[in-house]
């Protein structure tokens, strides 16, 4: 008995330090996110718009999300969005794969390889959009130098004034950045595997595609979904590489949904209807997040320990 | 034989040229004089100027973006690298309810997309009249930051193992004395990880720098560099120059620490 009291007032004891640690940075979260966010979604309930202080800030209820439902610019966008996030992480996958793959078999040079994919990853978005956009500009960029002396094209596509090749330097721009880090959490999936699940498999005679098919790619898998799902994520609010490279252009067709709301906001300076597209991609965002919290949940928290 | 031997050697050496030609063609283009940048452009330098740069720091007066990013990144990093340490440290090793559904919420609040939290901020910030000052800027990045160190620190204190507190405990030494001399400076190669990747996502951030800053004087290197085309021409050769400057420090960081990076990334990975 008195045993077991000893042992709770340890666990209280632990308990109150614990409490006490998490408070300044649990405190920090809740003012500069959670708070933010709730007003947010106050916000996004009245009519306040900036350039007409005269017109106060009625409440309207469900009103900005009817007018975004409404709107084409806003389907537009989340189209954009959509297309973008498909693209580049269905081809951040494929060539991550192939990346790890390689990088898992491959003994000499790791050092170098590890820097080349690191350093396009670590660079300001911003500036791997404009080395993009340098390397696609003008009839005689480095592009089209080269794509017309090795007979691709016929003549110099001009990148930036066409609604679907405009799509081409954003796409690829996000492959060369991030890949590296899908390649990198590939990669640890990979040296999980243990080495003598393909040795039974050659024993039993599997050729390298069958074990590729049926010991590699089944216990690749978790990694695969964090990938996948990290990316998605991140692709769901590109904002500075489109804004950097295309500006949502030529007109708003590359237009993803994070640049229409900040358009709204800081151009038009529209702080209800912006506010409504905010919760709009937080929503959509967050059902993403969740969806990754119950895949993975138990292993990130730590139910191991 | 000699193909199954040899792919991944290829495709490495693919990788690797893939992914330095880019920067190779901006360092370059940032020493090619402007008239020559779009003339039958060549892959091996031919003339090589400096005047890209000189304008960038005198004209420019780039070193003024360069001071504002190290001052935003490097207090986000002080501040939510002390303070999530602690938090970390709770998290990863003490016993107490409501533990797992604090680290998802964390995790959740490192998910959040950034846009879903400009209107608030902005409308914050201006009544303290903080647009476009340095703690107007901070303040915003603790949103990402703090999840980010929190996250990544839990990661690195639980690798440590269990006994080396209950030892110190065991000798008399009070729990957070423990933490505080026995577990600190063990943790201190995860701790500097963190602080490092804190510092690289602070230094890269674009959305809250464009949003809450006004005019050069408190502009961030990125913003700087994404707000340098004018109406009609675009100056390629300091454009360039600049994203040669701007990714040198995040360069150099990587370099020196790709090892303990990579660990970080890929144990608690929160952003891409």
């Amino acid at each position: 008995m008195l045993g077991a009291d000893r042992r709770s007032g340890i666990e209280q004891q632990e308990a109150r330090l614990a409490w006490r640690l998490i408070l300044p940075a649990f405190v920090t979260i809740l003012l500069v996110a959670l708070f933010p966010l709730l007003w947010t979604l106050w916000e996004s309930l009245h009519l306040h718009d900036l350039r007409m202080p005269w017109l106060g800030k009625p409440f309207i209820g469900g009103d900005n999300y009817i007018e975004a439902f409404r709107d084409p610019r806003f389907w537009s966008s989340l189209g954009h969005t959509g297309f973008f996030a498909v693209t580049s992480v269905g081809l951040e996958l494929i060539i991550g794969l192939g990346l790890a793959l390689a990088l898992n078999r491959a003994f000499r040079g790791r050092g170098l390889v590890r820097a080349a994919v690191l350093i396009p990853w670590a660079i300001p978005t911003v500036v791997s959009a404009l080395l993009w956009r340098f390397m696609f500009e003008g009839e005689s960029g480095i592009v089209n130098t080269v794509l017309v002396s090795l007979g691709v094209l016929r003549e110099p596509v001009v990148w930036f004034i066409q609604p679907v090749a405009a799509w081409v330097p954003v796409i690829l721009a996000d492959v060369w950045k991030t890949t590296p880090f899908v390649a990198l959490l590939l990669l640890a999936g990979l040296q999980n595997i243990d080495a003598s699940l393909y040795e039974a498999a050659r024993i039993d005679g599997a050729s390298a595609w069958r074990q590729f098919r049926h010991v590699t790619l089944p216990l690749l898998k978790p990694a695969i979904l964090v990938a996948l799902i990290f990316r998605t994520l991140d692709a769901f609010r590109v904002f500075d590489l489109i804004y950097a490279l295309t500006g949502g252009g030529p007109g708003t067709s590359t237009e993803p949904i994070a640049l229409y709301t900040f358009n709204a906001l800081l151009q038009n300076l529209q702080f209800g209807y912006g506010s409504a597209l905010s919760i709009i991609v937080f929503v959509v965002t967050f059902s993403l997040a969740i969806l990754y919290i119950r895949f993975l949940g138990a292993e990130l928290t730590g139910a191991k320990r | 034989m000699s193909m199954r031997k040899w792919w991944p050697t290829l495709v490495l050496a693919l990788l690797v040229v893939g992914s330095a030609f880019p920067l190779y063609w901006a360092v370059l283009a940032s020493f090619t004089p402007e008239a020559r940048l779009f003339q039958a452009p060549s892959l091996l330098p031919r003339e090589l100027v400096l005047e890209h740069y000189r304008a960038l720091f005198t004209e420019r007066n780039f070193w003024i973006p360069i001071r504002n990013s190290l001052i935003v990144a490097g207090t986000t990093t002080a501040f939510c690298v002390t303070i999530g340490a602690l938090c970390a440290y709770a998290l990863a090793r003490l016993q107490f309810r409501g533990k797992v559904v604090l680290l998802g919420f964390i995790l959740a609040v490192g998910m959040f997309p950034q846009i879903s939290v400009v209107s608030p901020l902005y409308l914050l910030l201006r009544s303290l009249h903080l647009i476009n000052t340095y703690p107007g800027l901070v303040l915003p990045y603790l949103t990402f930051a703090m999840p980010l160190t929190v996250w990544l620190m839990v990661g690195f204190f639980r690798q440590l193992p269990a006994e080396l507190e209950e030892a110190a405990m065991v000798d008399g030494a009070s729990r957070f004395r423990a933490f505080r001399e026995v577990i600190i400076p063990l943790a201190l190669p995860g701790i500097a990880t963190t602080a490092i990747l804190t510092f690289v996502y602070s230094w890269n951030e674009f959305l809250f720098a464009l949003s809450f800053t006004l005019g050069p004087d408190r502009q961030t290197v990125p913003v700087a560099i994404a707000l340098f085309r004018g109406m009609y021409q675009v100056p390629w050769g300091q454009i360039l120059a600049a994203t040669v400057v701007a990714t040198a420090p995040v360069t150099l960081l990587v370099l020196a620490f790709q090892r303990r990076i990579v660990q970080g990334l890929t144990a608690g990975a929160v952003k891409g």
